[in-house]
């Protein structure tokens, strides 16, 4: 039985395909079968961060339809073992992910594997619905900014109360927050909301803190997961936070602004 | 804070503007929250029926829902002015 972790914001753009790309490879590398599914249907975007957007010829809708196997449609990542894409479809009918046809793929996929991660799209319309509804844990992906945040804590009010979990009156769906696009010299300067800050707020457990960094944008452009760039600041806070994810204790890093010396702090800004 | 930085003005920083902004907005949304869907359209055709009879400001109706086991209180708060006809 696999554990189903969905990765939500409500806000769009704030990095949720960029974290499932990495928490699927992170998980992936620590041994697990893993699948990365996106439910962005009509607005497929998984496939080309993961770098495989060549190897899609099946899709989530083709084997909700019977058109296709699950195995068929599972794309095995080149790089890491054990590591398989479902890609979403781009039909613009956005009642093809029905409630039944999920259902049934989700179902598939957790005898498969040991962890299924939903790639939510941004909103909460069916396909963001969908994606939270088999939930057994959610990554809250929150930028540090107001609209981020305040999307996030509606996102976590439909968790709570629209899951099947919370449905079936089961144990809520574990929230776990994972603050991106992190500065923490804006933070220093009083220009950005503090992860204490975000973390009072929205009172959920911190997953991790992916500082801003270049590195995003690079592997994005390259079809790899960040998390795969190990010498980059954004690909070790993602390693991070896989390791707490699965259980380890690791101090945060990446939030505090390097010291200057004493000219730095005369005349910097 | 720099040599720079001491000389510019000292008004209040965003992000504690935001924090502030953030922390009502969510209160407040999450009160509402968790309420049956028919809540908003109840407390208006509640307003609109009082408003027959005497006339009331349009937050005259307040309503708030709890819960408490299996069980929901819907507590409703209607404040009529203090001289009407």
């Amino acid at each position: 039985m696999a554990k189903t972790v969905v990765v939500t914001s409500g806000k769009g753009g704030v990095g949720k395909t960029t974290t499932s790309a990495a928490l699927a490879t992170g998980l992936a590398r620590q041994g697990h079968r893993t699948a990365v599914v996106d439910f962005d249907v009509g607005l497929r975007n998984l496939d080309l961060v993961m770098g495989c957007e060549r190897r899609v010829v099946y899709d989530f809708v083709n084997v909700i339809n019977g058109d296709a196997t699950l195995n068929q449609a599972l794309i095995r990542d080149k790089r890491v073992e054990g590591l398989y894409v479902l890609a979403a479809s781009q039909t613009r009918d956005k009642d093809a992910l029905t409630q039944d046809g999920v259902e049934r793929v989700m179902t598939e996929l957790s005898e498969q594997f040991d962890y299924v991660i939903c790639d939510s799209p941004a909103g909460i319309e069916r396909g963001a619905l969908m994606a939270m509804y088999h939930a057994d844990d959610a990554i809250v992906v929150t930028n540090p900014e107001v609209s981020s945040v305040r999307d996030s804590d509606r996102v976590l009010g439909i968790l709570a109360s629209k899951s099947r979990r919370a449905e079936q009156g089961d144990e809520p769906v574990r929230e776990h927050l994972l603050l991106t696009r992190y500065s923490p010299e804006r933070v220093n300067k009083g220009e950005m909301l503090s992860l204490e800050d975000v973390g009072e707020i929205l009172a959920i457990d911190l997953l991790g803190v992916i500082p801003e960094s270049q590195a995003v944008l690079n592997a994005s452009n390259a079809g790899v997961p960040v998390i795969l760039e190990s010498e980059s600041d954004a690909g070790q806070a993602y390693d991070d936070a896989v390791a707490r994810f699965l259980g380890e204790q690791r101090p945060l890093r990446f939030t505090d602004v390097p010291r200057k010396g004493f000219f730095g702090r005369l005349f910097g800004s | 804070m720099n040599l720079l930085g001491y000389f510019r003005s000292q008004r209040k920083k965003s992000a504690s503007v935001a924090k502030e902004r953030l922390q009502i907005l969510v209160a407040r949304e999450r009160a509402q929250r968790g309420g049956p869907d028919y809540l908003p359209a109840l407390q208006e055709e509640l307003l609109q029926v009082i408003r027959k009879y005497v006339e009331v400001d349009q937050d005259a109706v307040q309503m708030h829902v709890d819960r408490e086991g299996d069980c929901e209180i819907l507590e409703l708060n209607i404040t009529l002015p203090e001289h009407h006809q």
